[in-house]
């Protein structure tokens, strides 16, 4: 049974503890947008426990065909066994381009699945589009975000993760139709036992709107207050650099950089922060980048669109009251 | 307990310079270095070693110059550091590149683990480990933040952003490791002096019995085929040097962009 011969672009709905993460909406987003006039069509591939009703959200989100893996087994993930069904889809459906989320799941699936499949994979694309001669462009971020890398796959399919918070969501609509094709999952050969499952509460740094993070210019843990204090006031979140959660002043949920969070807020606020490359890695495409900082020459404000030079012990608690007094 | 790291030699990032009109990269710009994730697999390897016994060899695929940046991984407590170094390995992307590393591994023998970084400051890709997994046809761990071994089973943590695993897998497997999971050590004075006089033994294409089509160029799926280096200072910042009436123009941009 060949479904599509080429002509699909299939995406991964990664799905955690039976829901579908969000950045699927916006695979699904792009994969509309680039199926636009052409002759290519948008599916999606979901694998877990008791998931039927998200597969149906699928479809009205946009996806033609939605290939229901239901198991127990993949109520947790593992990279072998979801693997090895990714790939036997993968071999009858043939799908022109597979897209997956640039999380921790779909970055280290992506790659067996690209290994197995013998094809090219295209790491964290913050951008995707198909040329007049219907190659597939990748571009991503390298070389800690300092460069933009153009990469089209020679192979078939062309698989990209795709960076969260970047692309378009696709927008829902009852009304859409589409079919869940049921798969039978091939048989159960885990690599891993989970002996534990935790989630960490708490906050959620990429899906903030308003960050204010602090840096090196803080000179206790406890200044961290005076940040949540400013970041509550804007409806946000507090945010640091590396050494600070280094020291163990705060969480290392709340680090953006290069080996922390990528965030991309409406608004962002630098507070004694020098930026870094590895810093600016996690946050130089946010929209709106605020800089508060002692030293003119600091290469933070040549990432910013609005900069204070100054004391932040003195600009903040200013900027507080200011607020307040609204 | 067989164990082997994985160590990419890279550019130091805050140091390497980019060519904006040309987009190009220049690697002569600055010194190189281990790929600073990699000092956390190679200090897990020297852990284990210290609990269990062993032997750890380091591999690396790179230009034959990335020799002496590679002692550095003896100094740290790598018994051996081989160099995958050959002309037919130049142009590989994440593929070609995982294909010579497992080559290499399975030509070492017998091993329980192989670590590797979460990702690399250059090509920053994070799929090495992953594609080598799967040619070896082993279990992979990814993004783990701590690591045991007890009753013939690794146990490991696996950190999959706001969910944590705990997980228990049999050896042979191949795990990545995240910069929580340790501190690595500095090396000592005796230790770099020992290092100095180590050799670091070169394999080629032929020694690690690669097939010639699957490396390099011609056995690499992807082609960077553009470079864009943005330009410096991309935003226009507007500077204030008087706090009140950059206090000011923030309220007035907060109103504006209806964030307050
Ligand atoms: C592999 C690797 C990964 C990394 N990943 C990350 C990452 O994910 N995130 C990250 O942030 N870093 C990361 N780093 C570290 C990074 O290189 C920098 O060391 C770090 O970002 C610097 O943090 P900072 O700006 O807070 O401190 P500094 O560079 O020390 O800057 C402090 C700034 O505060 C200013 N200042 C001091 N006092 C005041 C005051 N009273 N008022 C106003 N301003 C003041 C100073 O002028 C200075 O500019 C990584 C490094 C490596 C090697
Ligand atoms: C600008 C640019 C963009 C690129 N984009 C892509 C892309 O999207 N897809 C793609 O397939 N290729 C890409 N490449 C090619 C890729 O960078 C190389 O194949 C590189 O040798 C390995 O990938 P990495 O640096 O991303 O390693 P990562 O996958 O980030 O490294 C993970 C771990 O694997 C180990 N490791 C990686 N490389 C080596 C090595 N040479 N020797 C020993 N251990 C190693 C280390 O332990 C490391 O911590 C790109 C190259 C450039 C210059």
């Amino acid at each position: 049974m060949s479904l599509s011969d080429g002509r699909e672009i299939l995406v991964f709905a990664e799905q955690r503890r039976g829901r579908v993460h969000p950045v699927t909406i916006e695979l699904l987003g792009k994969a509309i947008e680039l199926s636009g006039n052409r002759d290519l069509t948008v599916s999606a591939v979901l694998l877990g426990r008791d998931v039927r009703g998200e597969a149906q959200e699928l479809i009205y989100y946009g996806a033609k065909r939605v290939y229901l893996f239901e198991d127990p087994s993949f109520y947790n993930y593992d990279p072998f066994l979801y693997k090895a069904n990714l790939v036997a889809l993968a071999n009858e459906i043939n799908p022109y381009a597979i897209l997956f989320g640039s999380t921790h799941i779909g970055r280290s699936l992506a790659p067996r699945v690209a290994a197995s499949l013998q094809t090219g994979l295209t790491a964290d694309c913050t951008n995707l589009s198909i040329d007049e001669d219907g190659a597939f462009i990748q571009i991503r971020p390298a070389f800690t975000g300092n460069i933009l890398a153009h990469i089209k796959t020679k192979t078939s399919p062309s698989m990209s993760t795709v960076r969260y918070k970047v692309m378009q969501r696709a927008k829902r609509d009852e009304k859409r139709e589409g079919t869940i094709v049921k798969m039978t999952p091939l048989p159960n050969d885990p690599s891993w036992e989970v002996i534990d499952e935790r989630v960490i509460e708490g906050i959620n740094l990429p899906d903030a709107e308003v960050v204010v993070s602090g840096g090196r210019g803080l000179k206790r843990a406890e200044d961290f207050k005076m940040l949540e204090e400013l970041a509550k006031l804007l409806g946000g979140v507090v945010g640091s650099s590396r050494p600070l959660v280094d020291e163990g002043w705060i969480g290392k949920e709340h680090q953006v950089g290069f080996s922390g969070n990528t965030v991309k807020p409406k608004l962002y606020i630098a507070c004694g922060i020098s930026g870094s490359s590895q810093h600016l890695a996690g946050m130089r495409d946010s929209e709106m980048i605020v800089a508060i900082n002692s030293d003119p020459s600091a290469p933070i404000f040549r990432y910013a669109d609005m900069g204070i030079i100054g004391d932040i012990y003195e600009i903040i608690p200013k900027m507080i009251e200011n607020l307040k007094r609204r | 307990m067989n164990i082997i790291v994985l160590t990419k030699v890279v550019p130091d990032i805050e140091r390497v310079k980019f060519d904006a009109a040309r987009g190009v990269v220049d690697r002569s710009s600055a010194p190189q270095e281990i790929n600073p994730f990699d000092l956390n697999a190679i200090e897990e390897a020297v852990r284990l070693k210290e609990r269990h016994g062993g032997r750890i060899t380091a591999i690396s695929m790179g230009p034959s110059d990335v020799e002496q940046t590679l002692k550095d991984t003896i100094a740290r407590g790598v018994d051996e550091a081989i160099l995958l170094t050959d002309k037919k390995f130049a142009g590989s992307d994440t593929l070609a590149t995982s294909y010579a590393l497992s080559q290499a591994i399975k030509s070492t023998g017998d091993f329980d683990i192989v670590i590797c970084g979460e990702k690399t400051v250059d090509g920053d890709t994070g799929q090495v480990g992953g594609e080598v997994s799967e040619w070896l046809g082993i279990p992979y761990l990814p993004y783990t933040s701590r690591l045991d071994y007890e009753d013939g089973k690794f146990k490991a943590r696996v950190e999959l952003e706001n969910i944590i695993y705990e997980v228990e897998a049999k050896p042979p497997l191949l795990v990545s490791v995240t910069k929580d999971i340790n501190t690595p050590r500095l090396p000592g004075f005796r230790e770099k002096l020992n290092a100095r006089k180590a050799q670091v033994k070169e394999m080629d294409a032929e020694g690690i019995e690669a097939n010639e089509g699957r490396l390099g160029f011609n056995g690499s799926p992807t082609w960077v085929y553009k470079i864009e280096v943005p330009e410096e200072g991309q935003r226009d910042c507007k500077i204030y040097k008087d706090p009140e009436s950059g206090l000011k123009e923030i309220m007035i941009m907060l109103e504006s962009r209806d964030l307050i």
